[in-house]
């Protein structure tokens, strides 16, 4: 029981860790929406890989790899405004997710569920959040770049397309990973949660990276901490958590500006 | 030399010919102003040679030319998690503090500016940063639009000082969009009057004229010189 508590701690930490630091800049591009709308995509690949017996989360990631073109696709082909499509979109893909889920696999793939973790799954889980955390540390200059002026970064040379389309793909790897954790419902506040808290605090970006990661990583041990205590699903506890914590930011925020 | 030659440039935006059969050429070290109407595509002519728009025609720009683009504004939120100093080094190439002092002297700007948010500071102050990022890049030639549009007249007044100082110290050729006549008949080497075609072109001193303006804006606009010292 020890060593699993330790095993599922640390993978929390990992996996929350990437999902923050990419919230971050989820927030800043003010895609929080588009965000949380295009993780419920997840939802029918999970249903696909249950159904036909390979693992979920190659099911998950084969759904979000399919939305995260068709944004890039809708943004730059086409004059069509994104906002509404994905709404519709990816709502309807949750909503065919629930109807294929068999019922007592649902809740899971909802709301994920972290304590049956085994040994490989945890290192798979720890090598894609490293990896991720090198990919956004590589490329976030030329993001925060892009996010103030699209112009600015391509008049340095910067290719905003192929920086747009880097930017999404490693936001499917983070939900495709993180589901398994907080499930699809949840996963859009896994990483939206921690850096909206962040911004609050923050007036340089190098805080708000890090205040991000910070928050992120408190709800994780205090999310699995309590599910172990109370012995309740932990995604749900995680995204309450760093609810929590946005609550005490936002009035440290209001104090700040009295 | 030629350090951008356009010939027969068109640029189309939803059907719309916004730019008609342009060509012109710009010189090293050459201060090109173009003034025209509102709508006339100005803009859009520099958002054409940065490559931000599809174009038919030729865009040749002189190798290995380094461009600085300065946009008319910068939108941020007021609250952006960005300070003006982790602004300045989102330039590509590694930016050492003594060559953000440096540009903030350029740009007469004080180093307490570092710490604020870039949400925080004035119109006028952002656009100075603005400049000041382009010239963070060392750039070749700069592409300047309305640097002073949306900015107070005391930052009006400072930005020309900056742009003024730019010319004589660095002899890097700018191209510049601006309404500012007197400013233009001060500091541009050459003029060009767009309303969609290129109507005409030359020296202030040829083009600043009551008749080629009337043709340009479509109604009468006095030109009264006034000479700064």
């Amino acid at each position: 029981m020890e060593t699993h508590f330790l095993l599922v701690l640390i993978t929390a930490i990992f996996v929350s860790i990437s999902a923050s630091l990419l919230g971050s800049f989820v927030v800043l591009k003010r895609m929080s929406l588009v965000g949380d709308a295009l993780s419920h995509v997840a939802l029918p690949g999970l249903a696909i890989g249950i159904l036909l017996h390979f693992d979920p989360f190659i099911g998950a990631f084969i759904f979000l790899f399919m939305a995260i073109t068709g944004i890039w696709f809708l943004k730059y082909r086409t004059r069509v405004p994104i906002d509404a499509l994905v709404g519709i979109f990816f709502t309807s893909s949750l909503a065919l997710g629930v109807l294929l889920i068999p019922q007592q696999d649902l809740l899971e793939a909802m709301f994920g569920d972290i304590s049956t973790i085994t040994i490989s799954q945890s290192i798979i889980s720890i090598i894609f959040s490293l990896i991720l955390l090198v990919a956004i540390l590589i490329i976030y200059k030329k993001l925060a770049l892009n996010m103030v002026s699209d112009e600015l970064s391509h008049s340095v040379g910067i290719d905003n397309k192929k920086l747009d389309f880097v930017y999404l793909f490693i936001f499917a790897v983070a939900v495709a990973i993180g589901i398994r954790f907080v499930g699809a419902l949840l996963m859009g506040a896994l990483v939206i949660i921690p850096a909206a808290s962040a911004k609050n605090v923050s007036k340089s970006l190098s805080e708000f990276m890090v205040w991000s990661v910070v928050f992120g990583v408190i709800s994780a041990i205090s999310g699995t901490y309590l599910s172990y205590t109370l012995n309740l699903t932990p995604g749900p506890l995680f995204i309450l958590s760093g609810a929590l914590i946005f609550v005490l930011s936002s009035v440290f925020r209001w104090l700040k500006f009295v | 030399m030629n350090v951008l030659e356009v010939k027969n440039l068109n640029v189309k935006i939803d059907n719309d010919s916004i730019i008609q059969d342009v060509s012109f050429n710009v010189e090293q070290g050459e201060v090109l102003a173009i003034i025209g109407p509102n709508g006339a595509g100005k803009t859009t002519l520099f958002k054409a040679l940065l490559g931000l728009l599809p174009y038919n025609g030729e865009i040749h720009w002189a190798p290995n030319m380094r461009i600085g683009y300065a946009p008319q504004r910068l939108e941020v939120e007021k609250h952006i998690p960005l300070t003006v100093e982790e602004f300045l080094k989102l330039q590509p190439k590694t930016i050492t503090n003594q060559k953000i002092d440096e540009i903030l002297k350029f740009i007469q700007l004080d180093k307490k500016i570092l710490k604020m948010g870039l949400g925080e500071v004035s119109l006028g102050q952002r656009q100075r940063l603005l400049i000041g990022w382009t010239l963070l890049g060392d750039p070749d030639i700069l592409l300047f639009d309305e640097p002073t549009a949306n900015v107070d007249i005391y930052g009006q007044e400072s930005i020309y000082k900056v742009l003024a100082h730019l010319q004589e110290k660095l002899k890097i050729t700018v191209i510049l969009i601006s309404h500012e006549l007197n400013v233009i008949y001060q500091y541009a080497s050459k003029v060009m009057c767009l309303n969609h075609q290129n109507i005409c072109m030359g020296k202030p001193e040829e083009i600043l004229n009551d008749e080629t303006l009337h043709n340009l804006y479509g109604e009468p606009k006095k030109f009264y010189r006034h000479e700064h010292q």
